[in-house]
């Protein structure tokens, strides 16, 4: 059991053997400057249409969308959802900066608790760091401040998303970590874990007719905050 | 897993009489087809990414020491380690030194198909320790101790009675006379049951779609989430992954899922899509402590430089699975081994030896759907032709086929005489069955006969068809 026999026999089957320097650096290069391939033409549009292609699209795929002008209005937004749900006003919230600077006390009656999530949770709360319109696909980021097990445990999951943060390809959600995030082990920009989810848990498996909840949430609700008008400045207050 | 490969015409004889495997045939076939034009319809980038697909495979695959290395330095820089296996044996040996240096007693597993080709959980089983298969899919055929009959929906061979069966018989600890008023009752005993699996679990193994060399990342796709909990809740991540899962970018990456899940359910995007890298980070609330890669060939690096590398630009999709006429009139487990259809027909010989898998590439009509509809372009039919001329040359196939092939090609190189003799055969079949236009039994073919009828020749060869159009000035 070793890499030398693992690569040799790579070596064998191409009928050469280690990559001339030269041949490596071109390799290297293109690593360096990771080039795109096609990119869906349904996503470039401007960024109010990039918003509303995602909203179009968390709905495709049975989750929900909310959309409030600012994070003072996030804490009604959430009430509402859970009374409409018949949920209990409890939840785990993500240790974010810009969540917990959310004025909660505004309604008194949530009960929250911060960190990861645990089974007897019925909802999470996240913090939505991108999202790409293309698919309607929320990108979450492990950190610190934005435990996994938030993504999966609870019944209910709200993501909290800036409309700023709506990107049109996937690949442009990639830039972004890559422009902005710190890996603490690695010094690169890839976290621990980076889940996309695309609208709630789901199953075929029974005679191939789809049911929602399998073993992640059963509903995913994203509450969108900001004017498409309004730029906002990037996600510098993480981690 | 044991093969059954060599007994594939009894296994489909078998198959065409099972009427439950039947039913659900006939209940599932039209719906992947049907799911995956819509989402190529709703693309029109479709095709050009195809292209794009094929091209990256073949250029990591022609650069894959390369890249493997450049992935490995990132994995061990995030903290993870990486087990080079060239066997299955090793593998196995691999994830099971690991089970046991951290005392596992079970282990949750996310589906994984290599794991069935190295029958990972029969090995740990033999160890004292418990696998807990968590795909829905692939927890009641453990419980049912069957192989999975299709890559992606390993049970979709089963009725909704089979599923309250085995149910019932397995989860003894609730009333027996509960009631499951639909298909919504069912999911919700699997969520419950394996929510406390995957709490207690030690160590969680799972598949991987893709290796990125860019980042060290390992990709898994699910639609449950249970994936990610295998995952995310034990101390310790296993990765089974062969090495032509390497892809060198994100980008890459990026088109390689836009052609997966809409080749494979028609979804756009499946729910969960994973990049994982390395060790839970000092100041995280959860993660694994351990991250381990076990990257296996197995086989894979004699395929490199030979007629069948095309093969390992493989996504595991299943499209040729789900269009194949010959895989939906008898299911995957008649192929007797671990992957089925077109692309099974393909890897088997490879895998575990022409001389045990001789009829799978003969399982097919070359219709060439499944070329068609391959995301990677793989040549499969031309590839089923490969393994059929191999037979042929090491004389594999039956005395009587060879005998058959001799005439005919004795007679196809003198084409006069061949149109004479099949001119005569339209004929004469012709006025034979003008009557009710198709035989239900002619003399040597009475096996072809006994699933089917021929339909009658109209009287006359297409060439004497065509020679008379033309002559008329019609062509």
């Amino acid at each position: 059991m070793s890499r030398e026999t693992v690569l040799e026999a790579i070596r064998q089957g191409l009928r050469r053997g280690r990559l001339p320097d030269e041949e490596a650096a071109v390799l290297r290069a293109r690593l360096a400057a990771h080039p795109r391939h096609v990119i869906p033409a349904r996503s470039r549009l401007p960024q109010s249409g990039q918003v509303a292609l995602f909203v179009r699209q968390v709905e495709k795929e049975y989750g929900t969308v909310a959309r409030v002008t600012d994070f003072d209005t996030v804490p009604d937004a959430i009430a509402d959802y859970l009374a409409a749900q018949n949920l209990p006003p409890a939840f785990v919230l993500a240790p974010h900066p810009e969540l917990r600077a959310i004025p909660w006390a505004a309604r008194p009656l949530l009960r929250i608790r911060e960190g990861r999530a645990e089974p007897t949770d019925l909802l999470s709360v996240q913090h939505g760091y991108a999202a790409a319109a293309e698919t309607g696909t929320l990108m979450l980021p492990s950190a610190a401040a934005r435990p996994t097990t938030l993504n999966l445990l609870a019944d209910n999951a709200i993501v909290i998303l800036r409309t700023c943060r709506v990107v049109g390809a996937l690949e442009e959600a990639w830039d972004l970590l890559r422009a902005e995030w710190q890996d603490t082990a690695t010094g690169g920009f890839m976290p621990r874990n980076v889940m996309l989810v695309t609208g709630p848990s789901r199953s075929a498996d029974i005679e191939s007719t789809l049911e929602l909840g399998a073993h992640g949430p059963r509903r995913l609700h994203v509450v969108l905050v900001g004017n498409d008008a309004v730029a906002m400045p990037g996600d510098g207050g993480d981690g | 897993m044991r093969a059954t490969s060599p007994a594939f015409k009894d296994n489909a004889a078998q198959a065409l009489a099972d009427t439950r495997l039947q039913k659900a045939l006939v209940f599932t076939r039209p719906t992947f087809p049907s799911r995956r034009a819509a989402a190529v319809a709703a693309l029109p980038e479709f095709e050009s990414l195809r292209d794009i697909g094929r091209d990256i495979k073949d250029h990591t695959l022609a650069n894959l020491d390369f890249y493997l290395e450049s992935w490995a330095g990132k994995v061990e820089r995030a903290g993870g380690k990486v087990h080079w296996c060239s066997t299955a044996d090793e593998a196995r040996a691999a994830v099971l030194a690991i089970c046991q240096r951290v005392g596992a007693r079970t282990v949750t597993k996310g589906k994984s198909m290599i794991s069935e080709e190295l029958a990972i959980n029969e090995h740990l089983e033999q160890h004292g320790i418990t696998p807990v298969e968590t795909d829905l899919g692939e927890y009641i055929l453990q419980l049912r101790r069957e192989p999975p009959s299709h890559i992606i929906a390993p049970a979709f061979h089963l009725n909704r009675e089979d599923w309250e069966e085995s149910f019932r018989a397995s989860h003894t600890e609730l009333p027996a006379d509960r009631v499951f008023a639909d298909r919504r009752d069912i999911l919700a005993e699997a969520r419950a049951r394996l929510r406390a699996r995957f709490l207690a679990a030690d160590v969680g193994i799972t598949g991987a779609n893709f290796l990125i060399a860019e980042t060290g990342s390992s990709v898994i796709v699910t639609n449950e989430g249970n994936g990610d909990l295998t995952q995310t809740l034990p101390r310790v991540h296993i990765v089974l992954a062969s090495i032509e899962k390497m892809v060198p970018t994100l980008e890459d990456a990026c088109t390689l899922l836009r052609l997966l899940a809409r080749s494979a359910t028609g979804q756009e995007m499946t729910v969960y899509t994973t990049f994982s890298t390395g060790t839970r980070r000092p100041d995280e609330l959860d993660g694994p402590d351990e991250y381990h890669v076990v990257l296996i060939d197995n086989g894979r690096s004699a395929m490199l430089g030979s007629t069948f590398q095309p093969m390992l630009r493989c996504i595991r999709c299943a499209a040729c699975l789900n269009h194949c006429p010959v895989y939906f009139t008898v299911g995957g487990h008649a192929y007797g081994w671990v992957y089925p259809g077109p692309m099974g027909s393909v890897l088997t010989p490879l895998l575990i030896g022409l001389d045990k898998a001789g009829h799978l590439p003969n399982a097919s009509t070359f219709c060439g759907k499944c070329e068609s509809v391959c995301p990677v372009k793989i040549p499969l039919p031309g590839l089923m032709r490969q393994w059929r001329e191999r037979q042929f040359e090491r004389h594999l196939t039956s005395r009587s086929a060879r005998a058959g092939l001799g005439v005919w090609g004795w007679l196809a190189q003198r084409p006069k005489d061949y149109r004479r003799v099949t001119q005569a055969i339209a004929w004469g079949l012709g006025r034979l069955g003008r009557k009710c236009g198709r035989f239900s039994s002619l003399p040597l073919a009475g096996n072809w006969t006994s699933g089917r009828d021929l339909p009658a020749p109209e009287g006359e060869t297409f060439f004497t068809r065509y020679a008379r159009e033309q002559r008329a000035g019609r062509i």
